[in-house]
């Protein structure tokens, strides 16, 4: 239980950084926050021969909100985006869901350390970063020896633990779009003890139409399938007023659209039983939000 | 710039400087065990499940075992034995967390003690003791802590003991 032998550099710069990924090749990784690379590399699953740590480069530990959505350095941890964080609040005035799903995340110990932009970059289908950055239609920015460029969720999110990013490429930022007029959030989550990895989990939003019927509904789940996916589960509860629509059946619709795993926690039909429960929870709760955002106005 | 594969950290533990020569694949966990002397960290599991590793970094609880040693450098770490506080005549003050663990009954064999007790303590002082300490609020902070022997009950009345002396003593 100890990491295989690597080169380490910590960069104090992002070209630096750049340039040490280039120098050393295919053998390099990012080290970020780590909670998820630490144990990959003391289980010997993972033996990358050279670490660039980025923790030093300045910069990267910015959150931006504004009325287009929130972008995430890639040093922000997690504990940055929740609870009684001046950025968190922020964060979640624009887009909700940020807060929400990384109340989910693992321990405080680790969300102390973890960074939003790391989990994403890690692309683990048992991550609820990489559903929200679906679910919200987002991007990240990715930094190369050659310049900058933004990559969308479909383009990122290639297999589990696998992304688009290749080469000598830092992911800098992630960009959460805000959250819709006349829409609500809910993020939930079924896990075997609070914050390990989810059996089943997921975040949904809701949008309304000026009368609170119902507009849109689209859900992207946790550890069910091998990438994020956003489901859109419109159809089911279409037209239907806010405060009385059949979640229900939206939550059965859903139960057709995922292709959960079976694994040691759970079968796949379990997950699929808890898409459904869960999808009516959210659905409920979401609309019960999207309405007083009416309301609101 | 150069890779390393070893390098020379110097640090900040429990108030007093230290530095070490290590390899730079060697964890935190280990570099305090073995490097420094620092025995009461202890490692169970070594990939972030148990919690047992817990230490402050910076005043926040971090797993030991998933940074490496050469990430603290320049940083300032408090582990276990430097909980309690001297009280000027020689002996040693115990920090109201690992009293309410005395109190409550709240260990039994104690090897995913310190952890616990790291946790909490960060968790009780990063937090408005003046409000009520919930149910959920204590599951979460204890949440990413494993013991095999306590069954969580007492760990989590000294929880609630440990917020009450603080309070008190506000």
């Amino acid at each position: 239980m100890k990491p295989a032998p690597f080169r380490y550099a910590d960069p104090l710069t992002l070209d630096e950084a750049l340039a040490v990924l280039s120098d050393e090749g295919e053998g390099a990784k990012v080290l970020a926050g780590g909670q998820s690379l630490l144990p990959l590399l003391s289980m010997r699953l993972a033996a990358p021969a050279t670490l660039v740590d980025i923790n030093r480069v300045p910069g990267l530990d910015t959150v931006k909100a504004t009325g287009d959505g929130v972008t995430v350095g890639a040093l922000v941890r997690h504990a940055r985006l929740l609870g009684g964080h001046p950025d968190a609040m922020a964060a979640a005035r624009v887009q909700p869901l940020l807060a929400r799903a990384t109340a989910n995340v693992a321990h405080p110990a680790i969300r102390n350390r973890g960074t939003t932009v790391g989990s994403i970059a890690h692309a683990d289908p048992s991550g609820e970063m990489t559903s929200v950055l679906a679910l919200t239609d987002g991007s990240v920015t990715v930094a190369t020896p050659n310049g900058v460029e933004t990559v969308g969720w479909r383009d990122l999110f290639v297999g589990p633990l696998e992304t688009s990013v290749h080469g000598p490429a830092i992911v800098t930022s992630a960009f959460f779009p805000a959250l819709a007029a006349h829409s609500g959030t809910a993020f939930a989550e079924v896990a075997r003890r609070k914050g390990d990895y989810a059996v089943c989990g997921g975040g949904v939003v809701v949008t309304l139409d000026a009368d609170r019927r119902v507009a849109a509904v689209r859900a992207a789940y946790v550890s069910v399938g091998l990438t994020p996916e956003v489901h859109d589960l419109t159809d089911a509860v279409i037209g239907q007023p806010a405060d009385s629509a059949d979640w229900a059946a939206a939550g059965a619709f859903a139960r057709t659209l995922v292709d959960p795993d079976t694994d040691l926690h759970a079968s796949a039909d379990y997950r699929r039983l808890l898409v459904g429960v869960l999808t009516e929870r959210m659905l409920a709760e979401a609309a019960a939000e999207a309405s007083a955002r009416v309301t609101g106005e | 710039m150069s890779t390393d594969t070893e390098r020379t950290v110097t640090l900040t533990v429990n108030g007093v400087p230290r530095e070490a020569t290590v390899p730079v694949r060697r964890l935190l966990s280990d570099a305090l065990r073995h490097d420094l002397g620092l025995t009461g960290t202890h490692v169970g599991c070594e990939h972030g499940v148990c919690g047992a590793c817990t230490v402050l970094v910076d005043g926040a609880p971090v797993r030991s075992c998933l940074m490496l040693a050469v990430q603290v450098d320049g940083h300032e770490v408090t582990t276990v034995e430097g909980l309690a506080h001297a009280d000027h005549q020689g002996g040693q003050v115990l920090h109201p967390v690992q009293e309410a663990f005395r109190e409550c009954h709240a260990l039994q064999c104690g090897f995913c003690t310190p952890g616990f007790l790291m946790t909490i303590a960060a968790g009780l002082e990063g937090r408005d003791n003046s409000a009520e300490l919930t149910e959920e609020e204590v599951d979460d902070m204890v949440g990413g802590n494993l013991c095999r022997c306590t069954g969580y009950a007492n760990i989590k009345k000294a929880v609630h003991h440990a917020a009450a002396t603080m309070r008190d003593s506000e």
